[in-house]
């Protein structure tokens, strides 16, 4: 009877803990599979132990290159986005102005709308213009779609902030220019990190957009679709555990800095 | 022109007058512009492009005219319509266990983890980082033919009822619709544990207390108190989850088989195979307005209108 009241106590964190498994589990398969050395082309049975992959990370033809390529892409499209966005983001929580509400759908739409009809219909766009499909139509597909995510992230960090601050600064003869360096941006530097942050993963993960507008580049999650036509290497899964490490990694310094800032201010 | 060469004499004086409220007035604008632009020329007029597009007739070789030729909806619509129906019935699916699952992990982390929440927190949004498409393809290890998860499903006799169901066929998992559902469900579930845990997270957790002192069962308290204030995180987890299932077409890809293409492999062999472009972006068009229906009477019926 005892058990049976602590199963009722627990059921949600049972339930909870099992969804947090049915996430985790394909990391798992993920990274088990790095060190397995398979018979045939495709790595989905387990065969044997071996530190082949993780030795020769780029021993797979291309696949490093298209690595290269999504990185360069994820770059410029951050900044891109993180600077239009927070620009967009700035104007509407601190500015008065007409066509407000055409604004604000132009910002939601996007993300409103299912990846591959905005693939779709951007493919006509560039077909009709003759643009040639490959690195620029890609960083200009990934800078619309993630435009949408950093003006929300951006915004809301600044609906948060004091405005008394920013008059503090000005009542202590600092100029414009000056308030919004020195004040302004401090403040708001957690929101357009959080966007830029997001923006960086959505590109760089991006496959759906990609592949209706790269032409014949290819980018990292492009090679993985094709691998899995062609076959797939053990080196996909030591990319995959990689950034997964480095990403836990990531998350956690930047919490542990935030901690100590937050102890610091205490 | 005339307005051109006057201008100038002009300009300098307004500035003089009052020139901070007339700078300060224009700065939206000017803080809009390039990323406005942006989303006009790359998200707005493609969708024109798009329609226009859907009702052109020609061929590749000697290219396309717009034609008005409104056939291609209903051709396309006739010959397209099982995977319409497949898409909608796989998100659904898919949202359902989204929100099932999802629920009492949000309820978790807002409640129940304590110090343990950063943690949960991490793990949850960790995977986003490494490309989904590994990840999906880890499930055709989990869900192989001579694997674990399909012997265990095998002996229980869970797959006798998912066969008789039509989720599945023979002893094979993979390349079945439960294989499909289940990769979407897997790929979307973030976006719903997170709006779900953004508004648990705000619920004051005196509230339960009030209601346990009112004698209210912790069933009926969640029922009563705290599924009805989580509301607003169900109506944007759902429709997070929903939308991009509808139109995704790499679950449908690698997990799934012939018999259960979605609309979006449809849209994707038309435009990268076949190269039928009208009848790629008529598809195409018709599942944006489609979408688009369906969020915006969800939203009417539910009454949340701040989602973002």
């Amino acid at each position: 009877m005892a058990f049976v009241n602590w199963l009722k106590r627990n059921l949600v964190v049972i339930a909870g803990l099992l969804t947090l498994g049915y996430l985790l589990l394909p990391n798992v398969i993920v990274t088990v599979f790095s060190f397995n050395k398979p018979k045939g082309r495709f790595n989905y049975e387990w065969q044997q132990f071996s530190l082949d992959a993780w030795k020769q990370p780029c021993g797979v033809a291309d696949m490093c290159g298209s690595l290269s390529i999504s990185l360069q892409i994820a770059i410029w499209a951050t900044i891109g986005a993180t600077v239009l966005g927070t620009m967009i983001a700035f104007a509407l929580v601190r500015y008065r102005f007409r066509a407000r509400g055409a604004v604000n759908s132009l910002i939601f739409l996007p993300m409103a709308m299912p990846e591959v009809v905005m693939a779709a219909s951007l493919l006509t766009l560039f077909l009709n213009m003759g643009a040639q499909l490959g690195f620029w139509t890609i960083l200009i597909a990934h800078i619309m779609f993630c435009l949408s995510f950093v003006v929300t992230a951006v915004k809301a960090r600044v609906m948060s902030m004091d405005p008394r601050l920013e008059q503090a600064a000005q009542d202590l003869y600092a100029g414009p220019f000056q308030t919004f360096v020195r004040v302004t941006l401090p403040i708001a530097a957690p929101g357009i990190a959080a966007g830029a942050l997001l923006a960086f993963a959505l590109s760089f993960d991006d496959f759906i957009i990609t592949n209706f507008n790269a032409g014949s580049t290819v980018t990292f999650p492009m090679f993985v679709w094709g691998s899995a036509q062609r076959g797939t290497p053990v080196q996909i899964n030591v990319i995959g555990t990689t950034m997964f490490i480095v990403a836990v990694l990531f998350v956690l310094a930047s919490m542990a800095l935030g901690n100590r800032r937050n102890r610091q201010k205490a | 022109m005339a307005a051109v060469t006057e201008a100038p004499p002009l300009a300098p004086a307004t500035p003089k007058k009052k020139p901070p409220r007339k700078r300060g007035r224009l700065t939206p604008y000017w803080l809009l512009l390039p990323g406005i632009l942006w989303l006009v020329v790359f998200f707005a007029l493609p969708m024109i492009y798009q329609a226009s597009t859907s009702v052109q007739t020609g061929s590749l070789e000697q290219g396309y005219k717009v034609t008005w030729h409104f056939a291609t909806y209903w051709d396309a619509l006739a010959q397209y319509w099982p995977q319409f129906v497949r898409s909608v019935l796989y998100a659904a699916a898919a949202t359902l266990l989204c929100l099932v699952l999802g629920y009492p992990l949000a309820y978790l982390i807002a409640f129940r983890a304590g110090r343990w929440r950063n943690l949960i927190m991490i793990l949850v949004i960790a995977p986003f980082f490494t490309s989904f498409l590994i990840r999906t393809l880890a499930w055709k290890t989990i869900l192989a033919d001579n694997g674990p998860v399909v012997g265990a499903l095998g002996t229980l006799h869970v797959l006798d009822v998912t066969n008789w169901l039509g989720w599945t066929s023979g002893d094979r998992v993979l390349a079945t619709p439960l294989a499909v559902v289940c990769g979407l469900t897997y790929n979307f579930l973030p976006f719903m544990i997170l709006p779900l845990y953004t508004s648990l997270e705000r619920i004051d957790p005196r509230l339960h207390e009030a209601a346990g002192d009112l004698y209210a069962r912790p069933w009926t308290t969640f029922r009563k108190v705290t599924f009805p204030l989580s509301m607003p995180g169900v109506v944007s987890g759902t429709l997070l989850t929903f939308i991009p299932a509808a139109g995704d077409y790499v679950n449908a890809d690698l997990l799934g088989s012939t018999d259960t293409r979605m609309v979006g492999n449809v849209i994707q062999t038309q435009f990268l195979r076949i190269l039928d472009y009208p009848t790629a972006a008529a598809l195409s068009f018709i599942l944006m307005a489609a979408i688009l229906a369906m969020v915006t009477l969800y939203i009417r019926k539910s009454g949340t209108e701040d989602l973002v």
